[in-house]
């Protein structure tokens, strides 16, 4: 696929900001929304509407279809089980249901540990922070070298027979690197800890396999991978999510209701209370089609691969830019940077830029720790997705040096 | 004409010269870096303005009923706007001050042009010199 035929999948890339052609490098944030999931989305909503599951109307049959075909379009894509996969609003949503249901269900005691990565986004340090506060458990921090690279060693250090929960991101929001999932889940496996991964900013970028990678939990967000806004996934390995207790109580997660006492369904219906998002979640289908398409498009892998590298190249030559997050191999970083500047605020950075057309992050990025770890106190960070292209990227560097001189 | 209306107006001229959004901004670095110098034991939290996403500090005096700024921002933008504010408002009667409806802001469209967080530190810093002028009349 050329980047002309992609690009022309997105229509709001078309769109200009104060007379300059838009340069979006915000898609760590969300990325832009796919005509084909639009659509879906659309579609949905104005000819097969209804609530599912509970009527035996032809209408509400449709909706289910659309809704569960989902489920199963998601649990194909990431080589699990229909079963396993809980649909949420989003990751923030996905990870405070686990944090709910694993302190409810005895799982989790009193002076147990968990152990949560430095890089991690606020999404996957405060519903465990909160965990920790209502059950009682220890938290303890997994660091990150100067580089950004996960310290694998002191993960084996600090693994105790009460720890029961390691938490890490596939890919930090704000570093780009790529934790090795695998070998983390096997150190964590071995020490009888469970894993639960955030793959937020990974699943744009990697092709997911929750087996392949053996982790217990996982949790992203459609409208990163072009999809609909307002849906998110939880995979759970089925074993697990049965031993769950439920996190919102209401309709369809019930098996009976009596005055006496009420039982719950199974998973994943146990964890879906009250209406879905009926028409978001069938939007994700054409998503996952495309991203499967776009991870295995050698034209576009080779497009970002160029990015990359030229990124990581022109960026460090600029006098008195920091890096964060700077792999060993670039095949160890997906095309994100975050970065600072010597004497530069990140925000001044950030509209100066805006007003070349373009879009990029700045601020804490929701890793206030990480900040910490690094004494800054914001960032700023461009992220890239297979419709940007190089040309873009050389934009994005020519902006930036120009913003510089005007600032400094 | 008074002569804070004179200042005001001299200010919304000024901005009116540039057409391109790009070369206010860099208007507004260049009267950030004219800003006289803040002392650092004057950066303390209690000068600070609460709202802004950069951290922007104000000292104001009051000699002869009349109020005195200086002020720092981490960021040059923001210290550019409050460089503005303070070489409309510097000197003036704290009557005066709190008298004024601070249009003259709206009339640059410096608010639209801001991020939604910065225009609400534009929004704290106007607070807050407007209270320390009520709090002086």
């Amino acid at each position: 696929m050329t980047i002309e035929q992609i690009r022309s999948k997105f229509p709001q890339l078309q769109e200009t900001v104060y007379g300059k052609p838009l340069v979006y490098l915000d898609n760590a944030a969300t990325t832009m929304r796919l005509d084909a999931s639009v659509a879906k989305w659309n579609e949905v909503s104005l000819h097969t509407n209804a609530n599912l599951h509970r009527a035996v109307h032809r209408m509400a049959n449709l909706a289910t279809e659309e809704y569960e075909g989902a489920r199963k379009a998601v649990a194909d894509y990431l080589g699990a089980d229909s079963r396993e996969i809980v649909f949420t609003s989003g990751t923030t949503a996905s990870l405070n249901l686990l944090a709910f249901s694993l302190g409810e269900s005895g799982l989790l005691k009193e002076g147990d540990e968990i152990i949560i990565a430095e890089s991690e986004h606020h999404s996957d340090i405060v519903p465990w922070q909160l965990l920790a506060g209502r059950k009682g458990l220890n938290i303890k921090v997994l660091p990150v070298d100067e580089n950004g690279k996960t310290d694998l060693s002191a993960l084996k250090r600090m693994l105790s027979s009460r720890t029961r929960l390691c938490c890490v991101a596939q890919v930090s929001n704000v570093l780009g690197l790529v934790n090795p999932v695998k070998e983390i889940a096997s150190i964590c496996h071995a020490a009888g800890c469970l894993l639960c991964v955030d793959g937020a900013q990974a699943v744009a970028h990697l092709r997911v396999d929750v087996r392949e990678l053996d982790c217990d939990f996982y949790a992203f967000s459609a409208h990163k991978i072009y999809a609909t806004p307002g849906v998110g996934v939880l995979y759970g390995r089925f074993s697990l999510l049965q031993q769950l207790a439920p996190w919102q109580g209401g309709g369809e997660m019930i098996e009976t209701v009596k005055w006496g006492g009420t039982t719950f369904a199974q998973p994943p219906h146990r964890f879906e209370a009250g209406t879905q998002n009926i028409s978001g979640v069938p939007a994700l289908v054409p998503a996952l089609e495309f991203l499967k398409e776009t991870l295995a498009d050698k034209e576009l892998l080779e497009n970002q691969e160029n990015i990359k590298a030229f990124l990581l190249d022109e960026l460090q030559q600029i006098p008195g830019l920091r890096l964060y997050g700077v792999p060993e191999d670039p095949s160890e970083k997906v095309s994100l940077f975050s970065f600072s500047i010597d004497g530069v605020h990140h925000e001044d950075l950030a509209l100066i830029l805006d007003k070349m057309g373009v879009a990029v992050r700045s601020g804490q990025m929701c890793a206030e720790p990480l900040m910490d770890r690094f004494g800054v106190t914001g960032m700023l960070r461009a992220s890239f997705a297979p419709y940007n292209s190089l040309q873009e990227a050389q934009y994005f560097t020519d902006s930036l040096k120009k913003a510089i001189t005007m600032l400094k | 004409m008074s002569d804070l209306e004179q200042a005001k107006r001299a200010v919304v001229e000024e901005f009116a010269m540039f057409d391109e959004w790009l070369d206010k901004y860099e208007y507004l670095i260049e009267l950030g870096k004219q800003l006289e110098e803040f002392p650092v034991e004057h950066k303390t939290d209690d000068r600070l303005i609460k709202g802004c996403q950069s951290r922007v500090w104000l000292d104001t005096t009051v000699r002869d009923g009349k109020l005195y700024f200086k002020a720092d921002s981490d960021a040059i933008i923001t210290k550019g706007i409050i460089s503005l504010l303070i070489g409309v408002y510097n000197g003036r009667s704290a009557a005066e001050i709190a008298a004024d409806d601070f249009s003259f802001v709206d009339a640059i469209g410096l608010r639209e042009n801001l991020s939604p967080t910065r225009a609400g530190g534009l929004a704290s810093m106007i607070a807050t010199i407007r209270r320390e002028a009520e709090a002086n009349v």
